[in-house]
């Protein structure tokens, strides 16, 4: 070839870096491709059906940094807080960036957290479709819950004690950040999920 | 010479649940808890426990080795670390090789909930709630319900301020009035729900910035503060991470009693 540089076109150099920044940051975080490291929230797979009443595994999220909390839909006081929490944060980024990162609220109230009690919260809260509410069994969600850190216990009346926290999970699941803060966004927080965020050509 | 002493590890690699275990019936009943089960958290209403069935002994290293051969997966080298801390299982000579010869009628301590949980459902149990333990473990060895006696309150409290023995001893403890063994006395003892057990000491956490971290009527207020002994299993409990292991932490499981589901 004559000339030394090769001549892309800006749209292959483009797509060229997409593709990298798309596999480059998992590649190197990874033990080996497709290999989980064992310090992964994705080496338990619960049950999860989402608000769609659609089977979930948790483990597609994988890639990308995902928000992770946990509530009970009928929750009047701290829940409207964590949702409330998740949309600043997301709204803190740039909007491109906003895209790539995924939210999970699991329930721990299965018996009254229906799908369509789910699908109604999401709908109450402006989810779209980077949101995912999903509901377990009982057992699952305490297992899921001990992964997390999140402590919860049902009171006779039927409402819940419960921690709230949300977790940061980076492309392979590792809890990267954990944050109380709520009703405002936690610099830490925020600065530890743009550096989860796989870098952009 | 207990019923435990004399099922052989053999025996447990043959049959899991029929012939493996030593289980005793509890018949359950009214229960006041040390921890508010109401929903006013300053006051206590008693709870229903209903029937089941715990090990009369804690899961001793024999049988726990048992389960590592039909489980792989769970041996040290193997659970991944979010499942079992890196000290789990730190005791053994190997990862199917128990510490010592004289091994495998102590309490297997070092294993953390989600191995504890495992070994459970594979013998179609699991672990018992911190209602039924707190239950079980009101008994003394005539008494079901002994936690007014101060004397009995005594001797539980004098075993938590013995330094832990280098060599655990093994299980089989004198049973109490429902027939199970060790509630006190040998090892702490992974619940289900230990990351139910959040504790908040007193109503100077009321106005803090820090209730906001619990939704609904805050955290557990303590009833029966002269139950120290229960209290510091409560408080260990509370302390701990699912994937956590200690060298004092062992466990045992529970199931229904006939016919129910797990």
């Amino acid at each position: 070839m004559m000339n030394p540089t090769p001549r892309l076109s800006r749209r292959n150099a483009l797509l060229l870096l997409a593709t990298a920044a798309a596999y480059l940051p998992i590649a190197a975080r990874a033990a080996a491709p497709g290999e989980l490291p064992g310090d992964s929230i994705y080496q338990y797979r619960p049950p999860l059906t989402d608000q769609d009443g659609h089977g979930f595994d948790i483990a597609s999220l994988r890639g990308g940094p995902v928000l992770v909390s946990m509530f009970y839909s009928s929750c009047e006081m701290v829940c409207p807080m964590i949702f409330e929490t998740l949309q600043l944060t997301l709204k803190a980024l740039p909007a491109i960036d906003r895209e790539r990162v995924r939210v999970l609220m699991v329930s721990f109230d299965p018996a009254r957290d229906s799908v369509a009690v789910l699908k109604a919260k999401a709908e109450a809260h402006h989810c779209d479709a980077r949101w995912t509410l999903a509901r377990t069994d009982d057992a699952s969600a305490r297992k899921l819950a001990a992964l997390l850190g999140v402590q919860y216990r049902r009171l006779a009346s039927g409402e819940f004690n419960h921690s709230s926290t949300i977790e940061l999970l980076d492309a392979d699941g590792r809890i990267a950040a954990r944050t109380g803060t709520l009703a405002a966004v936690d610099p830490a927080l925020l600065k530890r999920l743009r550096t989860a965020l796989p870098a952009r050509g | 010479m207990t019923i435990a002493r004399t099922v052989g590890i053999g025996l447990l690699t043959m049959c899991g649940l029929a012939c493996g275990a030593d289980y005793v019936a509890l018949p359950g009943g009214r229960f006041v808890s040390v921890l508010p089960q109401g929903s006013v958290p300053t006051a206590t209403v008693p709870v229903e426990i209903a029937p089941f069935a715990m090990r009369a002994t804690p899961v001793t290293a024999g049988e726990y080795l048992a389960f590592v051969r039909a489980h792989p997966e769970w041996q040290r080298t193997r659970a991944p670390v979010v499942f079992a801390d890196k000290r789990y299982l730190i005791d053994w000579r190997s990862a199917t090789e128990l510490a010592d010869d004289g091994a495998a009628m102590r309490p297997q301590t070092s294993v953390s909930w989600f191995a504890a949980k495992a070994f459970c459902d594979s013998e179609g149990a699991r672990l018992p709630s911190w209602l039924e333990w707190e239950y079980a473990a009101a008994a003394d060895e005539t008494r079901r319900d002994a936690r007014a006696d101060p004397a009995w309150r005594r001797r539980i409290l004098a075993w938590y301020e013995r330094p832990t023995a280098a060599v655990m001893p093994n299980v089989g403890g004198t049973p109490n009035a429902y027939g199970v063994r060790d509630l006190h006395g040998l090892v702490w003892e992974w619940v289900d729900d230990f990351n139910a057990l959040f504790i908040a000491g007193d109503s100077r956490t009321q106005g803090d910035p820090d209730t906001l971290k619990f939704c609904g009527a805050g955290a557990i207020n303590v009833i029966d503060r002269d139950s120290y002994a229960v209290l510091m299993r409560i408080a260990l409990l509370s302390s701990l991470g699912a994937s956590d292991t200690t060298s004092s932490l062992g466990f045992r499981c529970a199931r229904p009693l006939d016919g129910a589901p797990p």
